[in-house]
């Protein structure tokens, strides 16, 4: 099949955008399921909660279901822990025939009592997967059941695969976390505090906004949950304001808080010098009676942007001009990516993301230039076909699109789980901007095939 | 610790993954995953780390709907889809533990769709029933490739001067050597399932949704007529074999992947008898090599304990290696289970009867670290999981087996064969050489070695 003359999937016409002058007004179709029978890249409830608890580090996660959903999961995100690192162990109920035929709440029960016993975590996670959800396991009975016997907490998270979307995961994992939260005690919190949510700590990104907000002057009570612990998680509701990233997953714990404990939220991204700076001074302009706060702040985002502005000068010498397509997984990480490329002089010809909403696909196509193409739960054929149509340098995803970039003979950035160096912060456009540079201006393209090839 | 009912860090995965990459062995086929989105894009997230190449499967995309009312109807839409759009030679089913457990019947829901007209003329749909509850990835290829057989091969009558060789779970470099290998000694084969030229293409600056590798139909159809067929894994290969002689007579011998000297003979004579060809001088050549090596690195060899994890196929001819090499293999766990695999390892741990063994529930990650923990060894070997124990335990690693996520070469560079054999010699003479270096006293650092 001939990639450059593909057509559309039927039925994904109105999951594509190009913005046209005078083009028509579409609304980009979303949330839905992918359609049967496409070769989409998203993944599943199950893996949505996944990810998302995934960093708590003090605590098990035991996959309760057929091996393969623990051993696809197994250490395969590089949330980094200061401490204990029970999380990069792959525990499984490994259910057989026998177990789907006569339920698997026993062998459950004996798998937590043993686990808990090896390792005296500080709580459980228990993931349900697909087949959990048929052969009506009550997974909630189990939990309480050990909870109350080991004396720590043992949170059931209902994340049946084909019960819905990632999205859906996220909202299991939420659920979980809010079960936590409320059961510890608030002592010692001040008045300027905050939660940090949506960020996982791949390569370490929490320890880096961590800094700057205490820097500031503001108490961290809790990150959500990357270098996460039970003991901060439980008495999360002490703070005064929740700093959300990641729209996709942690809004829905952000609206929960609010509604249960008062404690509004901010969304906020930390990718970019634009974005970084503002959720900055987003939350010490809500402290308003400590004027220190946003004078530290001023102080944090001229220190660093003075620091990392000249090099960045050279990266964008070069690169301006070039093209980027991107395809991640939450659209917020979009509206960032795009902002981060104009920062070091790159346009963006293809925008999407596996879960987006109405909303950011509306603001998605403000944000783009004229013939951008947006794009909704895309698949490896659409993508290729618009790399290339569009001529683009650059794409930024994960690690299903990373070999079709190489492929084709474009630079690649991770901008997903498999990030080995910090994207977040002001270092972190830095370091974004050094590896986009270091892939787009790489020698090995001119070898590429549609550079010419054998001469 | 001991443990009822729980897997710590295993040694082994699911079935559809294995049907997947098993299928990605056929030429313009699509793999289909039937079941959750998850599944599918996990195993594709996996397989794209091991090979580095772009991984093309779809899904059933089931939904609360699916699972209370079958997912007949997702499975006709999707071979609707895929034919449609992405227009396949062949798609390849196969089941999940949710489809499963909800009860389809993928013989049947594949008849309907072929009555409904929704199979395009010459195009073909396949399947396998892969429930993750039972076996391993291992248990998932073996059930694809017999599907294969089962389901493509024709006996015409007229018997075709060639042999089938039914690849074990192997890399595309290794199905690649061993069509040199068959080529060198002028045996006309079929080889299937065969990743090579699909999971190590080279880079022609698009996006080659089937490459050009992939054993084609026709030669599948055709593997009814051939005079024999030659299993390569008791595991992997053989019932798929064994299917091929039920349904075409074709007779079958069951030898091992050919890692190391003693199996490779086993193969290269198999070969020779199945195909009525003589060894030719090249294949002596090679094997020479072999055992040249063999005998001038045999000191470092001597007496080295190592602890091993992974699938049957490769264990049973590496530990064999291991052995003829004059190293002792002191702890093997494999997730798989099989009664099969556990007969023939026991046959060749009657050289090791110190060893340790043990396969199926409870052969896990954590059971070998504990064993080396009481009895250490000097060398560990196995897919890229080892890391953490050969870091945590200061032992030289050699990366071998599924899945390889952390280094390259695996796809490039056969181990089958007695080529393959100084690949593998290669490999640990340089970790085991390269400790001595780092470990030796300043007086003691040799140069010659």
């Amino acid at each position: 099949m001939d990639t450059q003359k593909i057509t559309l999937l039927e039925g994904r016409e109105h999951q594509v955008y190009e913005k046209k002058q005078g083009g028509p007004e579409v609304d980009i179709a979303c949330d839905k399921t992918s359609l049967s029978g496409s070769v989409s890249q998203r993944a599943c409830v199950f893996c949505g909660s996944r990810v998302v608890l995934y960093p708590v580090a003090d605590a098990i996660h035991i996959v309760h279901g057929p091996i393969g959903c623990a051993a696809y999961t197994w250490d395969i995100r590089g949330a980094v822990s200061s401490g204990p690192e029970l999380h990069r162990l792959s525990f499984s109920t490994d259910l057989q025939e026998m177990d789907v035929i006569y339920g698997g709440e026993k062998k459950l029960y004996r798998s937590l009592v043993e686990l808990i016993d090896q390792y005296q975590p500080n709580a459980a996670f228990i993931y349900s997967t697909c087949i959990i959800g048929l052969i009506g396991d009550d997974i909630d009975a189990v939990c309480k059941k050990v909870a109350k016997e080991k004396g720590i907490p043992v949170m059931p998270v209902h994340s049946e695969g084909f019960k819905g979307t990632k999205k859906d995961g996220y909202k299991a994992a939420c659920n979980a976390l809010m079960k936590l939260i409320g059961t510890g005690s608030t002592e010692g919190i001040s008045k300027y505090s905050i939660n940090i949510l949506g960020e996982f700590n791949l390569a370490g990104e929490a320890w880096i906004i961590r800094e700057y907000y205490e820097k500031m002057g503001i108490q961290v009570v809790a990150t959500m949950t990357g270098d996460g612990r039970i003991d901060d998680i439980r008495r999360s509701h002490g703070a005064s304001l929740n700093v959300v990233q990641c729209s996709g997953s942690m809004t829905t714990l952000a609206k929960d808080m609010e509604a249960k404990y008062g404690i509004p939220f901010i969304r906020v991204s930390y990718f970019g010098f634009e974005d970084m700076s503002k959720s900055l001074y987003d939350v010490a302009q809500l402290f308003p009676d400590r004027p220190e706060i946003m004078e530290k702040a001023k102080e944090i985002v001229r220190d660093e942007i003075r620091k990392y502005y000249p090099e960045m000068q050279k990266f964008k010498a070069a690169l301006t001009g070039k093209k980027a397509a991107i395809y991640v997984g939450g659209a917020f990480k979009t509206f960032s990516l795009i902002k981060a490329l104009r920062t070091i002089g790159m346009s963006v010809v293809l925008a999407g993301s596996q879960t987006g909403n109405q909303d950011d696909y509306r603001r998605l196509k403000e944000m783009c230039d004229e013939g951008t193409v947006i794009v909704d739960d895309s698949n490896p054929v659409e993508l290729s076909k618009f790399v290339l149509e569009k001529e683009a340098d650059l794409l930024i995803g994960g690690v299903k699109e990373r070999p079709i970039a190489f492929k084709l003979g474009v630079g690649f950035c991770d901008h997903n789980h498999e990030r080995k160096i910090p994207l977040a912060g002001f270092i972190g456009m830095y370091y974004f901007a050094k590896e986009v540079y270091e892939s787009v201006m790489s020698p090995v393209w001119q070898f590429a095939p549609r550079k010419g090839g054998l001469k | 610790m001991e443990r009822e009912g729980l897997t710590i860090n295993p040694a082994k995965t699911c079935q559809p993954i294995g049907a997947m990459y098993a299928a990605l062995g056929i030429h313009g086929c699509l793999p289909h995953s039937h079941g959750s989105q998850g599944c599918c894009s996990y195993h594709r997230s996996t397989l794209t780390r091991h090979y580095k190449e772009p991984v093309m499967a779809a899904t059933s995309s089931f939904t609360e709907g699916a699972s209370v009312f079958g997912g007949q109807a997702n499975l006709l839409q999707s071979v609707e889809t895929i034919f449609s759009v992405y227009d396949p030679e062949v798609i390849a089913v196969h089941s999940t533990c949710l489809s499963e457990t909800i009860g389809d019947d993928l013989q049947q829901i594949t008849k309907k769709a072929s009555d409904d007209g929704k199979i395009p003329e010459g195009k073909y749909v396949i399947y396998a029933s892969t429930p993750s509850f039972v076996g391993s990835h291992v248990t998932g290829y073996a059930n694809m490739v017999t599907g294969m057989a089962e389901q493509f091969a024709v006996s015409t009558g007229e018997k075709k001067d060639q042999v089938n060789i039914v690849a074990g779970w192997m890399e595309p470099s290794d199905m690649r050597e061993i069509k040199d290998i068959a080529k060198v000694m002028g045996a006309k084969i079929v080889l299937f399932p065969d990743t090579s030229d699909v999971l190590d293409a080279p880079q022609t600056g698009k996006h080659e949704f089937y490459p050009k590798g992939g054993v084609t139909i026709d030669a599948l159809r055709s593997t009814g007529d051939s005079k024999a067929t030659v299993a390569l894994g008791c595991m992997s290969a053989e019932p798929a074999a064994i299917a091929l002689e039920k349904k075409c007579k074709v007779p079958f011998e069951t030898v091992e992947i050919p890692i190391g000297l003693s199996a490779t003979d086993r193969f290269i004579m198999a070969l020779s008898k199945a195909a009525g060809v003589s060894v030719p001088a090249e294949i002596t050549a090679d094997r020479g090599r072999l055992v040249d090596v063999m005998a001038d690195m045999e000191q470092y060899f001597h007496g080295k304990k190592v602890a091993l994890f992974g699938d049957p196929d490769q264990l049973i001819p590496l530990v064999e290696f291991l052995l003829d090499l004059g190293m002792k293999p002191m702890h093997i766990v494999s997730g798989t289970p099989g009664l099969r695999f556990d007969k023939r390892m026991k046959e060749i741990l009657e050289r090791a009867p110190y060893a340790n063994f043990k396969l199926g529930m409870g052969a896990d990650m954590f059971l070998l670290h504990q064993w080396i923990k009481n009895e250490p060894v000097d060398l560990l070997i196995g897919n890229t999981y080892g890391k953490y124990i050969a870091r945590d335990e200061d032992i030289p690693f050699v990366r071998f087996g599924f899945p390889i996520l952390d280094r390259i070469g695996h796809s490039y560079f056969a181990s089958v064969g007695y080529k393959g054999g100084l690949r593998i010699l290669e490999k640990i003479l340089g970790v085991l050489q390269d400790r001595q270096d780092r470990d030796a006293l300043e007086e003691k650092f040799e140069l010659v070695m």
